[in-house]
């Protein structure tokens, strides 16, 4: 290796912050709008004022409290459905032999191709006829059962060695409780990166949403958000900015504090 | 015995989850098909059987034509583009830098953000005149254009958006795979002259081959999922130029609420994946074989 000057290094360092400040400049013009008065939403002045004001106007503007609400609501609804559910799944996928074993692990699989998101019209009839149009249950339902859960969990509890579960046998646990004491308690790092990646997912989902609620009492902040900003349109950009970075910004910001575990969850998630 | 009562268990543990997965994707996968053969029941008039009419409509149906073009192309472009740039960030983050955890952070913000809502900050980057990116065209001495409205360019527009979303996530799928390829390889390649360049193209691209086979499956059906920034910057227009086939669904049972037709259209849709994931899965050739 050569000490000092090394041109190749120097290009890629380029290329990587380049392609990188690109990448990031759509949250940072959002930063900047946000926080300065209208007129320097596309004036880019260094010592332009600041303000909150925008954000304040965009909080009253609409009841974005209510959506907050409620898709915290449905973040945790669709959260322990899935854990639970997947859970119990992928013990029986991992450690029993059943008649049909396969093909329903096939059929559990095949969701992951078809996805409730494309189903749009015959779920929202399967709704209408259990009476569940504009619920919060509505929107989380289809995606609790969920294959990549159900999958992810089934390698991880593959991996768990047999010996412990037999002396947890031997100290007279039953199915149940070897699920408890032994397999969930290993698969801890599984939940957590499963958890950011549906959590994300589900807080980000808008299109069926959209579809199935049609009242502020049951819509997620990126539908009332979509509503918020079609009704102002084009008017008032440091306003829309400003809600835009408010429903996403938990997001964010549980992003900047847990970065590292984020992405390592989705890596581990990715792994298959 | 035991072995009964061991498949009686496992099916009780199965069943809530199968209920449900049955209910939301299965059921509605067939009905989708049935639904296909029959009328948009209104009102009191009841759903009747008509063949393959709306079929007939289909391929008559000139809108239909245009968006399965559009989403061609979408996939086209955004699928090759998007893994590309996120094996080169991966490199990148991967290898020795200043300030990774930066670049590394940059790079994957767009995966946590919702796309409905960063669709409104591109929204503004393609305002005509006064947008970013006119502005900046602007100190080149290049004149307006309107991104969006030009039928020409919305299309692009909207795949450019698609992709700034998609290659943060796909460059995690290739760090991690990165990570696992020991270093001695690489010590034994520069032991024995290689280049970066033969080192990578011979070594590291062909361990990747796993992980490349696994994103380009997301990729496609990401292709035909990733419509939420249509609603907020083009409503599919001007003119269907920007619709997709998601979209135009929506559109066809939400709006217009034809639901016998979006059925047909979205047995389309059904088949399409089902065409791509089998021709993936003899592509893949059982490399990426689960256990």
């Amino acid at each position: 290796m050569k000490p000092g000057f090394d041109l190749d290094r120097l290009l890629n360092t380029l290329g990587a912050w380049a392609l990188g400040l690109l990448w990031f400049l759509p949250v940072i013009y959002a930063l900047w709008t946000a926080i300065h008065p209208g007129e320097f939403a596309t004036r880019f002045e260094l010592f332009a004022p600041l303000t909150t004001e925008n954000f304040v106007n965009a909080w009253n503007a609409a009841p974005f409290a209510r959506y907050f609400l409620n898709t915290v609501t449905l973040v945790t609804f669709i959260l322990i459905g899935q854990f639970v559910l997947c859970t119990l799944a992928a013990y029986a996928f991992a450690r029993f032999s059943f008649p049909g074993h396969n093909l329903l692990f096939t059929l559990v699989l095949l969701q992951l191709l078809v996805m409730p998101d494309i189903l749009i019209v015959e779920n929202y009839a399967t709704m209408r006829v259990l009476g569940l149009v504009d619920t919060i249950v509505a929107i989380g339902l289809p995606y609790i059962a969920s294959g990549f859960g159900i999958f992810l969990l089934r390698q991880t509890f593959k991996t768990v060695p047999k010996e412990l579960e037999d002396a947890a046998r031997v100290e007279g646990a039953g199915p149940l409780g070897i699920l408890w004491k032994v397999y969930v308690p290993l698969a801890k790092p599984t939940y957590l990166a499963y958890g950011l990646v549906s959590v994300s997912h589900h807080w980000n989902n808008f299109l069926w949403p959209l579809i199935i609620t049609n009242s502020v009492e049951t819509r997620p902040v990126t539908v009332g958000l979509s509503i918020f900003a079609s009704v102002d349109q084009g008017v008032d950009w440091s306003l829309i900015t400003a809600a835009t970075l408010m429903t996403s910004g938990p997001l964010l910001i549980a992003f900047l504090l847990f970065q590292r575990q984020f992405v390592q969850s989705f890596m581990r998630a990715g792994i298959k | 015995m035991y072995r009964r009562i061991e498949w009686i268990y496992a099916w009780l543990l199965l069943m809530p989850a199968l209920i449900l997965l049955f209910a939301f994707t299965h059921y509605p996968a067939v009905t989708t098909f049935w639904a296909s053969f029959f009328s948009t029941p209104r009102g009191r008039r009841q759903a009747e059987f008509v063949g393959l009419e709306n079929y007939i409509t289909l391929i008559e149906d000139e809108t239909f034509w245009q968006v399965l073009l559009n989403n061609t192309w979408f996939a086209l472009i955004t699928i090759p583009v998007s893994i590309s740039l996120a094996l080169i960030m991966a490199l990148w983050v991967d290898g020795k830098l200043r300030g990774r955890s930066f670049i590394r952070m940059a790079y994957f913000a767009p995966t946590v953000l919702p796309l409905i809502a960063v669709a409104n900050i591109w929204m503004f980057f393609y305002t005509p005149g006064f947008g970013l990116i006119d502005q900046v065209r602007g100190l080149f001495g290049f004149g307006e254009v309107n991104w969006l409205g030009d039928p020409e360019l919305a299309l692009g527009s909207v795949i450019v958006v698609a992709i700034w979303k998609e290659a943060g996530f796909f460059m995690i799928f290739y760090l991690a795979a990165l990570q696992s390829i020991p270093p001695s390889l690489r010590e034994a390649a520069a032991i024995e002259g290689a280049s970066r360049w033969t080192y990578f193209r011979r070594i590291v691209f062909p361990l990747l081959m796993p992980t490349t086979l696994f994103v380009s499956v997301n990729a496609v059906i990401n292709s035909f999922r990733l419509v939420d920034h249509i609603f907020v910057m083009t409503n599919g227009g001007p003119n269907n130029a920007s619709s997709l086939l998601l979209f135009y669904i929506y559109e066809t049972a939400f709006q217009y609420w034809e639901t016998a037709y979006a059925s047909t259209l979205t047995v389309v849709l059904l088949l399409l994946l089902s065409l791509l994931a089998i021709g993936q899965f003899y592509f893949v050739d059982r490399k990426v074989h689960y256990r």
